[in-house]
């Protein structure tokens, strides 16, 4: 579904790179996890899928077509987004929110009013008790859902992710998590997730992709990454979630 | 109700109306010219910089140099445009600053949404990033709308009417009442456009924050009202008047005033409708009547000679009548005849401190100058009167100080200066008891008042009927009598003229 082919981006003209001769391939349905640091290039990659950053070479296939002969906002309006700040437009209405990537393609009221209403009870904001709210009266777990129902209104096969959960506090981030691998699994949506968080990434992805640096060190489940670390900074990034899954593993064990 | 209010309340309409249309007509094209260039300078920061630096120096320039730069610009074109466009040139600044600032307040992960949902940059600007920054845009507006305010007083000095011509004019008449009534005038007009564009901002930041709009039901009804009232109030006094068949012009100074409306109701009693348009300075309206824009004023001999025709020397009073009606004729303008009177420049001092010194004339002052303290008009030290003062008597005063003209009769009175530039014809000569000193050198020029008329007032018969009676029939001592009533006793000018036109010859 999206094919990345030796891409580069360098802001400086070539002196670095933030993304080095990077290529990857996303399968339909598939929720890739793109992991990092911050610095690594994992934000970057991600937004030169939905042209908000350009390769400075290489070619990126959507659907198989190539971005570059897409115009980019065309292309934006077919593919989902949804980020850490959110960037709910304040001075709309959950209703207006949402409908913004329908009207921004020209989809009839009837059509927007009832895919609106669609998507705020896919995400768990009943329509008719949400509708008119506006963003400062919700909390932020409230937020980011009208946050992804904006993303997937007008039905995109594909939905980029920039740290979508990273504001929220543990207890909303696990409940969001698990219900949006659910909504992603019953719509069939090819998603790129980047997140720093491993435990997220192990979760919900089917599979990960470890950046450092500009480089993919490797691409794999997560029992690849963990049985198989191609690489000393992946071993380290499985340490944590290791070593937190044997602790659980020994205190399960006291109680039994 | 006291007369003098009256009589000033009655111009309130005219004023009023002038005050809002240059107010309103400024701050449109300021709002339209300077949002855009917010937005632009706010997208490009190697725009901003310089763009802001420009509009910030306007501003530094005081109100009074920009009309005057801009009348010059103009080829001496004075009026509403030239006044219209420093205002709307001053109301710039803090337009277009806001817009700039307002835009950046605009949070960047709702700008990256924008972005990331497919929003044209287009799009953003109208759909996001405006409505956001509209509070900060209005706020800005607002207070370009009391600065605006306020500058358009100024605009009594390139000849557009508006609040100023009671301010200009009552200060140069001492009379405080128009002085009262035009800043209360002004003041109000301020406080209430300030009230209403900060409801507007008021309702503009709420709908920024998301406020439904279900919400701002009430508020934007009163908001409206407000509006609604405001513009009937605005229709009302901008009605269209009948247009006037001639301008009558005046200076900004007492005898012109009294002068422009005595010429008024001559030409009135003639079936004429007359408009005023008082209180522009000498350049200006020897502009004016050459365009055109102003039909009939007095005008003075030595003024024509000195100013317009920049001529040195003193031929003597005959010989400069004769040059400077000619000179006047050439220019396509017609000279009606000579008043009677004379204002000229004589040097003045009080009665008691001439006896002091034991002066009666110039040429006594020569051996004590050195010891003495002269004051001048704003343009006395500036003419060429007053180098060849200097030089035919040897004059070197130990000071020479520059007064507002009410201003110098004070400091002479009061001691600070030992003598003055006074006006022959002033009542405040009379008033304070100074004595005119004598000019046997014939350094002064002679400043007889003459009727100046343009090319269309001198071809209708009713003008010249109005004038023949005035003509060679206004002594110095009436001239300076219905002065006096005016300056020193606070008269309305009404009763000066009624004065005037009573002691005709």
């Amino acid at each position: 579904m999206i094919e990345l082919l030796h891409v580069k981006k360098s802001f400086d003209d070539g002196a670095s790179f933030a993304v080095a001769d990077t290529s990857l391939s996303i399968a339909r349905g598939e929720l890739l996890a793109l992991i990092g640091e911050s610095g690594s290039g994992k934000t970057t990659t991600l937004k030169m899928i939905n042209r908000l950053e350009d390769p400075s070479d290489g070619k990126i296939l959507v659907a198989g077509r190539d971005v570059l002969d897409q115009n980019p906002q065309e292309l934006r309006r077919n593919i989902g987004y949804v980020f850490q700040g959110v960037g709910l437009f304040p001075h709309h209405s959950v209703a207006r929110n949402v409908a913004a990537v329908p009207e921004l393609l020209g989809w009839s009221r009837i059509d927007i009013e009832a895919r609106c209403r669609e998507v705020c009870d896919l995400v768990g904001l009943p329509f008719d008790d949400y509708a008119q709210r506006i963003p400062s009266e919700l909390s932020g777990g409230q937020q980011q859902r009208v946050g992804v129902a904006r993303a997937l209104a007008a039905r995109p096969d594909v939905l980029l992710m920039d740290e979508p959960f990273g504001a929220l506090d543990p207890i909303t981030r696990a409940g969001l998590q698990e219900e949006f691998r659910r909504i992603q699994q019953e719509l069939g949506l090819t998603v790129v997730m980047v997140t720093h968080d491993m435990t997220e990434a192990m979760l919900m992805a089917d599979r990960v992709a470890v950046m450092l640096g500009g480089e993919l060190l490797q691409v794999g489940t997560a029992s690849e990454l963990l049985n198989r670390p191609a690489h000393p900074y992946v071993t380290q990034l499985m340490e944590m979630p290791r070593r937190r899954a044997e602790r659980l593993d020994a205190l399960m064990r006291e109680e039994g | 109700m006291n007369p003098v209010l009256t009589e000033q309340l009655l111009l309130l309409p005219d004023y009023l109306q002038g005050h809002l249309a240059l107010t309103f007509a400024a701050l449109g094209a300021g709002i339209a010219l300077s949002v855009p260039l917010g937005v632009i300078a706010a997208r490009s920061p190697r725009i901003r910089h310089p763009l802001l630096a420009v509009v910030s120096m306007i501003q530094t320039v005081p109100g009074l140099a920009i009309l005057a730069l801009v009348v010059a610009l103009l080829g001496g074109q004075i009026g509403f445009v030239p006044a219209f466009i420093a205002l709307t040139l001053y109301s710039m600044l803090p337009i277009m600053r806001n817009t700039v600032s307002g835009l950046e307040g605009v949070p960047s992960d709702v700008v990256e949404a924008a972005r990331g949902i497919g929003l044209s940059p287009r799009q953003r600007l109208w759909k996001v990033e405006l409505p956001l920054a509209l509070p900060v845009v209005v706020a800005g507006i607002r207070t370009a709308a009391v600065w605006t305010v306020g500058m358009a007083t100024l605009s009594t000095l390139v000849g557009a009417s508006s609040l100023g011509n009671y301010i200009f004019i009552g200060i140069q008449t001492r009379n405080l009442t128009a002085v009262t009534v035009g800043s209360l005038a002004a003041a109000g007009l301020a406080i209430v456009l300030d009230a209403l564009i900060g409801s507007l901002q008021w309702i503009a930041e709420k709908r920024a924050v998301g406020v439904a709009m279900r919400d701002l039901k009430r508020s934007t009804a009163f908001a409206a009202a407000l509006s609604v009232l405001f513009s009937l109030a605005l229709v009302l006094t901008l009605r269209p008047e009948p247009k006037p068949d001639f301008v009558v012009g005046g200076k900004p100074f007492t005898e012109q005033y009294i002068l422009a409306s005595l010429l008024t109701e001559q030409l009135e009693a003639q079936g004429l409708r007359v408009e005023q348009n008082i209180g522009m300075g000498s350049d200006i309206i020897f502009e004016a009547i050459g365009a055109g824009t102003v039909d009939l004023y007095v005008e003075y001999s030595g003024t024509i000679w000195g100013s317009y025709m920049r001529r040195e020397g003193n031929p003597g009073r005959d010989e400069i009548n004769r040059v400077t009606q000619r000179f006047v004729s050439e220019q396509g303008l017609n000279p009606l005849g000579l008043a009677g009177f004379q204002n000229r420049y004589a040097l003045a001092m009080s009665r008691e401190r001439a006896a002091q010194l034991g002066v009666s004339s110039v040429q006594d002052l020569e051996p004590l100058a050195a010891m003495l303290q002269a004051g001048g008009d704003l343009e006395f030290f500036g003419r060429s009167e007053w180098q060849r003062l200097q030089r035919l008597y040897g004059l070197d005063f130990a000071q020479e100080l520059t007064f507002d003209a009410a201003l110098m009769y004070t400091a002479v009175e009061a001691g600070q200066v030992d003598v003055i530039s006074a006006y022959s014809t002033d009542g405040r000569v009379a008033a304070y008891d100074l004595l005119l000193l004598d000019d046997p050198r014939e350094a002064l020029l002679s400043y007889d008042a003459l009727f100046l008329a343009s090319a269309a007032a001198s071809e209708d018969e009713r003008v010249a009927a109005a004038i023949a009676p005035l003509l060679g029939a206004i002594s110095d001592e009436a001239m300076r009598a219905a002065n006096k009533m005016v300056d020193v006793d606070g008269r309305p000018v009404a009763e000066a003229v009624a004065y005037l036109r009573a002691s005709l010859n």
